[in-house]
């Protein structure tokens, strides 16, 4: 994966984004939205921060953001769509 | 801990019905102490290769750690992520694939271990002051990103506080990871994180006010 430059990583992604915390606590959704697994209509999640671009886009916008800003949030994101991609064959 | 924005309140929908894997799963770790062992040993083994997918992950940071020490590093994982997840059960609502939460705890304490492992004789240096060597940076960049770059170093020095030009150096610029900073300030990932966006925050307005005064 390409390092954002420099800039980018000191002014960090447009806001609204979630945070650590709830960047876990929704992760393994996201994931498998991403996958195509989604189980049920696209809901918001409990701790939306953008509730309506996050509708209009049918995804978690905040989450995306936190990811974007985050370097730890973002590698565990990237291992575990790599491993429930695996799963799920 | 809640976001780094406040939150609207959303409505909680009623919790879905789970997938026959998924139930499967909670239903067999759910059976009265005793009964439910097999499940936990299975889940357990799961935790475990979810561990050790992590750390073969970052083979390239750990090249250093004895192979024994590796894999009691993915034991030690695994069995965190037991006790962390067992606790959680009751609020797995289906929202995913059981597996997919699951494995997300394996990830998280395997990634944590491995970060920690990893800087562990390394110095983690807080300077404030060490923005002021942005100038490489500034200097390998195209004239407009090097502008940029000279308005957000002037914006660090007059808008953020000594503690905020710390975290987001350590983390923006000296690449260290979060959750270690955490640990050598004794606090947690959140409130790390949330002193680095906050940060963000000033920078960004404090730049938009360069703009359009
Ligand atoms: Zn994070
Ligand atoms: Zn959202």
């Amino acid at each position: 994966m390409n390092e954002p430059p420099t800039g980018d990583r000191l002014l960090g992604p447009e806001p609204p984004e979630l945070g650590c915390d709830e960047c876990f606590e929704y992760l393994d959704r996201y994931v498998d939205a991403e996958l195509g697994h989604e189980l049920h209509e696209f809901s918001l999640c409990p701790a939306c921060v953008g509730p309506e671009d996050c509708s209009r886009a049918r995804r978690c916008l905040g989450m995306r953001a936190h990811l974007e800003g985050c370097p730890a949030c973002a590698e565990e994101h990237a291992s575990l769509l790599a491993l429930a991609g695996r799963e799920s064959g | 801990m809640r976001g780094v924005e406040p939150a609207p309140a959303a409505a909680t929908a009623p919790p879905p019905p789970l997938d026959p894997d998924s139930r499967a799963w909670v239903r067999g770790l759910t059976l009265p102490g005793g009964e439910r062992d097999v499940d936990v040993a299975r889940l357990h083994a799961f935790l475990l290769r979810a561990a050790r997918f992590e750390l073969a992950r970052r083979r390239t940071a750990l090249r250093d750690v004895p192979a024994a020490e590796l894999d009691d590093l993915a034991v030690q994982a695994a069995n965190d992520a037991l006790v962390a997840l067992m606790r959680k059960l009751p609020t797995f609502r289906g929202d995913s694939r059981f597996t997919t939460w699951a494995a997300k705890f394996a990830i998280l304490e395997a990634s944590v271990k491995a970060r920690r492992w990893a800087w562990q004789h390394r110095e983690v240096t807080l300077e404030p002051e060490a923005w002021t060597r942005l100038a490489p940076a500034v200097a390998a960049a195209d004239p407009e990103e090097a502008e940029r770059l000279r308005a957000i170093a002037a914006a660090i020095r007059e808008c953020l506080s000594p503690h905020q030009r710390e975290i987001l150096v350590a983390i923006a610029l000296n690449d260290v990871p979060i959750d270690v900073l955490a640990d050598r300030l004794q606090t947690t990932r959140g409130a790390i994180y949330k002193t680095l966006h906050d940060a963000r925050r000033n920078l960004r307005a404090h730049l938009a006010r360069e703009v359009d005064p």
